[in-house]
């Protein structure tokens, strides 16, 4: 589903150059659940943010689903980010002045999904989530546990074949934690694509492959030879 | 995503920051204010002025003779409206007369009259009747009252039968004028009436000066004016007569009052255009203040024109709401103002208030789209990291 080659981003910071992707080369097959580890600035939020095209490459290709990232224009990634990839963040990333309801229900309004659907979908989202009785809350007004599931309902709402998370459990105390892996777990077990970012090994230990990064190169992946998860 | 979407998120992000957007609008509803009132109180007053200027008749050409030796006679006169571009004429005579009546005394203005005058001027009967053509005829002692006058006489307008004494002359009160109100240009309040022929007599003129001569319709008047130039001319000499057209002082009075119109509709749009300015202001605040949230945005899936579209709408709601807010407060002020005068009504024109309208839409998108269009263009994530 996703193909990497020769991946580069670099960031020049006050004239010295800082290699956040040092030629990453990662394929991920569909229903794939991948957790993505490694130190701090080894270049994993980098990676994601280009998986997830909010970002662009210095160099190198990408394909989503066999097409070159490189070849289409900014409508077509849009689109391409609104109906496949569904995000979750470690800060949540919710609007604060819209309430539960609104924030999952607006990547539906985007996609010119008609009302009534919508709220079908966005009440069918939070109560997967065990949020049905919050709905109308503010984020203000929201655990940090109770808003990262609604920005897990967000991501799934518009059913994307790839979810990405990068530290989705970074803020979170170990039983929302728990809740959140949970619900990814679910995810995966439905046929999603999953990108889980973390630095906590005993998270990764829960995907079935797991690929470290060090200084924006992959030294380990455990889908290839040589590779075992165990080791880490 | 869909236009009616958009309107909500604008909305909902207006109203959720009243007083800011309330400030944000006050720019443009001071603006519209000042435009559309000041357009309406010139409109008012043009208005006002052209119909007053038509009251003493639009197609009515006055003439005037100086050369008191040149003998022009009523049937002369009479004679005239046989040419086919004039309609009605009506011979008059002014001079000041002492009133007498009931013990009381008044000076004022008598105006002898041929029978069209009071048609031709506008000059309305409230009871009895006007100057007719049977009192020239026979010369009649008969007069017609302002309101003015016979309240100064008399202490009331009942006053039909009545006797008053002009210059040591009785004359019967045969009708009483219409009030006019003190506002007016030429109020006929403090005016009294009397036959042409009787005038002559009393006030020892022969010879007709002043008389008015009406076109048969609005296309023939130049047609007459000319008529009326080429004939005074052979008959009094070239500078011994005068012929006004009403028709053309209307029209040179609409041209300043127009001009004026326009300066102060100009000086008000300035005030439009700083408001345009504040809305800028905060826009560009409002997309730095909400990068963030413009990041989010993208990354679940908005499009670059979902972004511009919900700018530019917030900006256009802002303006409008502005220009909306304006023009009530202009239309409110005008009602006061209608309140305390009497004879000239002032509103708001439907042509003013859509210029209006449009100007506010206008100043939301121009000084919305540069904001929007930042807003938009912003890579989702470095909108994303900004804090
Ligand atoms: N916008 C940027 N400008 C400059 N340097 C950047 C920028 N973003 C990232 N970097 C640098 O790139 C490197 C990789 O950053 P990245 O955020 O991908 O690390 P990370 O693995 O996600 O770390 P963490 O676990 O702390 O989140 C770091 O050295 C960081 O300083
Ligand atoms: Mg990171």
């Amino acid at each position: 589903m996703i193909t990497l080659e020769k991946i580069y981003k670099t960031y020049v910071l006050g004239g010295e150059e800082v290699h956040a992707l040092d030629g990453v080369d990662l394929t991920i097959d569909e229903k794939e659940f991948v957790a993505v580890i490694g130190a701090s600035g080894s270049g994993k939020s980098t990676l994601m943010n280009i998986i997830g095209c909010l970002d662009t490459a210095d160099s190198g290709n990408y394909f989503i689903d066999g097409q070159n990232i490189m070849d289409m224009t900014e409508k077509e990634i849009g689109i391409m980010r609104n109906r496949k990839i569904g995000f979750i963040f470690q800060q949540f990333n919710l609007i604060p002045k819209l309430n539960a309801f609104e924030n999952v229900e607006l990547p539906l309004i985007y996609q010119g999904v008609g009302a009534k659907e919508r709220k079908d979908r966005v009440k069918e989202a939070l109560t997967k989530v065990g949020l049905e009785d919050r709905m109308y809350h503010r984020p203000n007004q929201l655990s940090g546990g109770q808003q990262q599931r609604v920005a897990v309902a967000r991501a799934l709402v518009t059913k994307p074949t790839l979810i990405l998370a990068d530290e989705p459990t970074g803020n979170l105390d170990s039983k929302s934690s728990k809740d959140i892996m949970n619900l990814i777990k679910e995810l995966h077990a439905q046929g999603n694509t999953i990108v889980l970012i973390t630095h906590d090994n005993n998270i990764a230990a829960e995907a079935p492959r797991q690929v470290q990064l060090m200084d924006g190169k992959i030294i380990r992946d455990s889908a290839e030879k040589g590779g075992n998860a165990n080791e880490i | 995503m869909k236009f009616n979407q958009a309107l909500k998120m604008a909305l909902s992000s207006v109203l959720s920051n009243k007083m800011r957007s309330f400030l944000t609008m006050l720019g443009i509803i001071v603006g519209v204010m000042a435009v559309t009132l000041l357009i309406s109180l010139v409109q008012g007053a043009t208005n006002t002025i052209t119909a007053e200027l038509g009251n003493l008749g639009g197609t009515n050409l006055t003439c005037m003779i100086y050369d008191s030796s040149s003998r022009f006679t009523l049937e002369e006169l009479k004679a005239l409206e046989e040419e086919e571009s004039i309609g009605l004429t009506s011979a008059y005579l002014q001079a000041n007369g002492t009133l007498k009546a009931a013990g009381n005394q008044y000076d004022a203005a008598v105006y002898g009259v041929t029978e069209n005058y009071m048609d031709m001027q506008s000059v309305k009967v409230e009871t009895g009747r006007g100057i007719l053509e049977i009192d020239n005829e026979y010369r009649l002692n008969v007069c017609v009252v302002g309101v003015e006058v016979a309240k100064e006489l008399f202490g009331n307008t009942d006053v039909i039968g009545e006797i008053i004494r002009i210059n040591g002359k009785d004359y019967k009160v045969v009708g009483v004028l219409k009030e006019m109100g003190a506002n007016s240009m030429s109020s006929v309040d403090t005016q009294i009436f009397i036959p042409f022929t009787n005038a002559q007599r009393l006030f020892a003129q022969t010879s007709i000066t002043s008389f008015y001569v009406s076109a048969t319709s609005d296309e023939t008047i130049e047609q007459a004016e000319k008529y009326m130039n080429d004939y005074l001319k052979a008959k009094c000499g070239e500078d011994n007569y005068m012929v006004l057209n009403m028709g053309m002082i209307i029209e040179l009075v609409e041209e300043v009052y127009n001009t004026l119109s326009y300066m102060l509709g100009g000086i008000a749009a300035i005030s439009l255009l700083v408001g345009g300015i504040g809305i800028m202001n905060i826009m560009l605040v409002s997309v730095t203040e909400r990068t963030k949230e413009i990041g989010i945005r993208k990354a679940i899936g908005a499009q670059k024109s979902d972004i511009i579209v919900q700018f530019l709408i917030e900006s256009v709601v802002l303006s409008l709401m502005g220009g909306m807010i304006g023009m009530i407060l202009s239309g409110g002020i005008l009602g006061i103002i209608n309140l305390f005068s009497t004879d000239v009504k002032f509103s708001i024109t439907i042509p003013v208030a859509l210029l209006a309208v449009l100007f506010s839409v206008g100043v939301g998108v121009i000084f919305g789209i540069y904001p929007a269009n930042k807003a938009a263009n912003l890579k989702p994530i470095d909108a994303l990291r900004f804090e």
